[in-house]
């Protein structure tokens, strides 16, 4: 059953509110600005609590079931997260109050800074880009400034693997850089060859992502940037699969110079519509200068009897600020908390698991589903969702036919190297038991996908409404249900 | 997959058709069913625009994924077909016919000699599918 809209559920004259009379002078809106029509519904409080309780019962979530959106570490968000970030001295700190008095606030974005450093194996951090891509986009301008503040103006190139997330060569182009791909090898690495052809004085550096959107690890990954750097390029490492690698390997001793992290993936965050991302950005310490700022620092040193007075400082070459204020800080917060109840021993742990649980996925599934890079995974790994034997059916009836079984259905047509491609992350929050439940769908789908393929073309059947019509929705988009009429105000 | 005899073909799934000095050019067949409905078109280039052989004249995009459309040949642009901003579907429905995208005048027709005939490409989109 679909949810009417709140407009649709709107009776004339309900409210929900009742204003006390003003207790200061009325005074009268400018004419020009008072609007004739406002059709906003009018719904009583109750109303409106159950119709967003009826939404959010419709809709699927990592509280609800796996989620095993590949590239998307969908994984369960503790809510011990949720009560830190409400502690009234963070939840209601202004990021315009004197330093003096938010010192809890930046002794925590400062530590965070050097967790991430460790982590990640890198110099410096900062942690103003919003999400992954805003990263991406952040690092990307510190290569640009790097070179240029060598003289070094005749580099106009990145390189980019074909299995790269799409941002990469965005996050390039907007940075005016001429994004060239690199193809993959038989094991799914960049292409040794091809890379050293392409190395040249013209290179700024690699967009390089380890373990990559096959979810393999790149086996090369220290003679990859040992290449870059011989032609004098920068190596920026996308850190979305961070997952794999936590408390293992560090980015920095691969040879990385630059890496964004998602800390709405890898440190449990809300997202995907649950909250807004992070996406911290950590340098090797000769780039420091160049990072956005202001940085969190310490400013005057702490002793036994008095903690340390935290503030900000911008770094020396700054490419300048990327961001209102500091960042997401409730997401600081929750990542924050989230690494500190792990310890660097239960952060391994994570990827220990997170690699076991795919890698018991891949051994389940590999027997039915077609995985064309067909090696040990790390944190996810990619089949297709087609067979020779079944012409009709294709991946994105798989994913539809697997919401009937209720669960939510992998990424699909990415990463573009392999063809109708299914990409599945399960996470390390996810028990066998829920493992075999989605295995055992997958199976069965892929079984009804040889035996009654209509089945998957009509898929899905068991939701509120049936398969979308997609291009319909791509090709005629409507933003906006209700246009005010304004009145024209005379020049 | 219709992959007609007198077209010659690039490794990025463009077609070409000579017309004494003029090459006509859109997308493959093989192309619009890789990706599936075109729900986007636009042209980078303009008429009278220099091209160069594997330079990007347009952007795709479907419900499944973005694709550039690369010149399959250098020269001038002579014509664009304006009804394809419009009418994209004629990708999907006519992509040898009616979705033709631009006519080039060639300037350089060595580099005709390149491109694949049918029966090569034919062999190509084959060993894709595997």
């Amino acid at each position: 059953m679909t949810e009417p809209t709140l407009f649709e559920l709107s009776s004339p004259g309900r409210r929900g509110v009742r204003f006390p009379e003003p207790d200061v002078p009325k005074s009268a809106l400018p004419e020009g600005f008072v609007r004739k029509e406002l059709p906003l519904p009018e719904l009583t409080e109750v109303d409106v609590v159950r119709h967003f309780v009826h939404l959010s019962q419709k809709n699927y979530a990592v509280d609800y079931g796996i989620y095993p959106l590949g590239s998307c570490t969908m994984k369960y968000n503790p809510k011990i997260n949720e009560d830190m970030a409400r502690l009234p001295g963070f939840a209601l700190a202004h990021p315009l109050q004197p330093i003096d008095t938010v010192q809890g606030s930046l002794a925590l974005m400062y530590e965070l800074q050097e967790l991430l450093k460790e982590i990640t194996g890198m110099g410096a951090v900062s942690l103003q880009p919003a999400a992954g891509a805003h990263g991406e986009l952040t690092g990307v301008l510190i290569i640009r400034a790097y070179h240029k503040s060598r003289g070094d103006t005749k580099r106009t190139k990145i390189l980019i693997p074909d299995s790269a997330h799409g941002t990469n060569p965005a996050s390039s182009a907007m940075s005016g850089y001429e994004v060239v791909q690199l193809p993959s090898d038989k094991r799914g690495n960049v292409d040794l060859e091809a890379l050293k052809a392409a190395c040249d004085e013209t290179v700024a550096g690699l967009m390089l992502t380890n373990p990559n959107t096959l979810g393999l690890f790149e086996e090369n990954v220290l003679e990859v940037t040992r290449v870059v750097h011989e032609a004098g390029g920068l190596v920026y490492g996308d850190g979305a699969n961070l997952n794999a690698l936590l408390g293992i390997a560090r980015p920095g001793d691969m040879g990385f110079d630059i890496l964004h992290l998602n800390l709405h993936k890898t440190f449990s965050t809300p997202h995907g519509g649950g909250g807004p991302g992070s996406g911290p950005v950590a340098v090797i310490e000769p780039l420091a200068e160049f990072l956005p700022g202001p940085i969190v620092t310490i400013l005057e040193e702490g002793s036994d009897e008095v903690p340390p007075l935290y503030g900000f400082k911008m770094p020396s070459r700054s490419i300048g600020r990327v961001k209102a204020f500091h960042g997401h800080f409730g997401v600081m917060v929750r990542a924050y908390t989230y690494i500190m109840m792990h310890g660097a021993e239960g952060l391994r742990k994570v990827a220990e698991h997170a690699v076991l649980n795919a890698n018991y996925l891949l051994a389940r599934l590999r027997h039915v589903y077609k995985v064309p890079y067909d090696r040990i995974c790390k944190h996810e790994f990619v089949t297709e969702g087609i067979w020779d034997d079944a012409p009709e059916i294709h991946a994105l009836d798989v994913a539809k036919r697997l919401i009937d079984y209720d669960f939510h259905p992998p990424t699909n047509y990415f990463p573009l190297i392999v063809r109708e491609a299914l990409m599945i992350e399960p996470t390390e929050t996810e028990s066998k038991q829920t493992l075999d439940k989605f295995a055992d769908a997958m199976i069965k789908i892929a079984e009804e996908a040889h035996t009654q393929p209509e089945l998957l073309k009509s898929a899905p059947h068991n939701t509120p409404v049936g398969r979308l019509d997609e291009v319909k929705a791509a090709k005629e988009l409507v933003l906006c249900c209700w246009f005010p009429e304004r009145e024209r105000q005379p020049a | 997959m219709n992959i007609p005899s007198e077209l010659k073909y690039t490794t990025t799934d463009e077609w070409v058709r000579v017309e004494g000095n003029t090459a006509i050019m859109g997308v493959t067949d093989y192309a619009q069913s890789q990706l599936s409905d075109i729900v986007f078109f636009e042209f980078h280039v303009e008429i009278g625009d220099e091209v160069k052989k594997g330079g990007v004249i347009a952007t795709l995009e479907s419900v499944k994924a973005a694709a550039d459309v690369n010149a399959p040949i250098s020269g001038k642009v002579v014509a664009r077909n304006e009804t394809l901003t419009e009418k994209f579907e004629l990708i999907n429905s006519d992509p040898y016919g009616e979705a033709w995208m631009l006519k080039i005048e060639i300037s350089n027709p060595q580099e005709l000699n390149s491109l694949m005939d049918a029966v090569a490409y034919q062999k190509y989109c084959e060993e894709r599918e595997h």
